[in-house]
């Protein structure tokens, strides 16, 4: 399985306004350092030949990341023990604060690439329900789980208590 | 807070050569080998293995086996080696619990948006820390930070707050450079010689070294 990773935030001022340059000059530089962090896989780019556009998407009025990556350390050490780290300390000279969740995590098939929407979904889910294996974060935390395909074939072991 | 396991672990320390393999594989860059810790220690290969061997035990030293660098035949067979484990020991008497109260306290920063405002106490309590004065690296090995020197910079091997870290990284690293700025400023150095410049499985903080070093 392979970790989805989801995070929306509104910015204070349009891309183009001064007070978001440092965070626009970093668009192409981080960028670059994600897709070459290994455990990388995949991210969804607002343009193939532009690393400073932003996804452009209907779903309203805050930019969106979306990534997938290997594992949960792959994204861990990406997101906060490289130079991503410094532009996320900084990360209230350009967006404004949530009061709800604004990132969300889950597992996808390996080379299953999900959509905006299903995204999107997963983050409201989290919003409504709190963590849950179905949409959770890093501080709660759900590994990938083995369901079994027929509940005839759980049985008990007989060390339960 | 402290468990029996943290307290029979730790006690294990009391044995001075045992200690003395222990802040030796602690400080080493590298997993360290029975020869070379025997070496370092001025202990007999066979008394290094067998201390290696309890503190791996005891869980302060994780071991495991690396292939030999030679490939082929007669090359030998796989050393072990020893790296400091990542688990936490803490014993306290009477049974105290700060890291709960810590980890409260982060989560009431973010709620209340108020991460600048933690960095200015934490800068505060820097330069509170260093108010006696003294020697920058010295106060970075007694804060904990195992600093160690590469390139032009100062790097620091351990993070002191790992367990809220790992659990609030932007805050928490946050806070711990504006409390190493604190520091500089407080031993009268430059607090911008201080940096955010995070790896794996080390401080997020670095120090660049100054002119006269």
């Amino acid at each position: 399985m392979h970790l989805a990773q989801l995070n929306v935030a509104r910015m204070v001022a349009p891309l183009d306004d001064p007070v978001m340059a440092d965070f626009k000059n970093a668009l192409g530089p981080i960028n670059e350092l994600a897709e070459s962090t290994p455990g990388f896989v995949w991210r969804l780019k607002g343009s193939e030949d532009d690393p400073t556009a932003l996804v452009d998407h209907d779903y309203g009025d805050f930019a969106v990341t979306y990534s997938i990556w290997e594992s949960r350390q792959a994204l861990w050490d990406f997101i906060y023990r490289t130079s991503h780290l410094p532009y996320l300390r900084r990360r209230r000279e350009w967006f404004h604060h949530n009061t709800v969740p604004s990132a969300v995590l889950w597992w996808v098939e390996e080379g299953e690439i999900p959509s905006l929407k299903d995204g999107l979904e997963r983050l409201e889910h989290l919003r409504e329900h709190g963590p849950t294996p179905h949409a959770f974060t890093f501080k709660d935390f759900y590994e990938t789980t083995t369901i079994p395909r027929h509940i005839s074939s759980w049985v008990p072991s007989p060390q339960t208590t | 807070m402290s468990s029996t396991d943290d307290l029979e672990a730790l006690a294990g320390l009391a044995d001075p050569a045992r200690r003395r393999l222990y802040d030796l594989v602690a400080a080493s860059p590298h997993p360290v080998g029975r020869a070379e810790a025997a070496e370092a220690a001025g202990i007999s290969r066979t008394l290094a293995a067998f201390h290696l061997d309890k503190l791996a035990e005891s869980g302060l030293l994780d071991s495991h086996f690396q292939p030999p660098a030679k490939k082929g035949p007669g090359s030998g067979r796989p050393a072990k080696v020893y790296t400091r484990a990542r688990q936490e020991r803490t014993v306290s008497l009477p049974p105290r619990d700060y890291v709960t109260l810590a980890a409260v306290l982060a989560e009431t920063v973010e709620l209340l948006d108020a991460q600048d405002k933690a960095e200015q106490a934490a800068r505060k309590a820097g330069e509170k820390l260093a108010a006696g004065g003294g020697d920058l690296i010295e106060t970075l090995r007694e804060r904990g930070y195992e600093p160690y020197a590469e390139g032009e910079q100062i790097r620091l091997r351990n993070c002191p707050f790992h367990t809220l870290a790992e659990d609030q990284p932007v805050l928490v690293c946050s806070l711990n450079l504006a409390l190493c700025q604190g520091l500089l400023q407080g031993l009268g150095q430059d607090p911008a010689r201080v940096s955010l410049d995070p790896r794996p499985g080390e401080c997020c903080v670095a120090v660049s070294k100054t002119n006269e070093n």
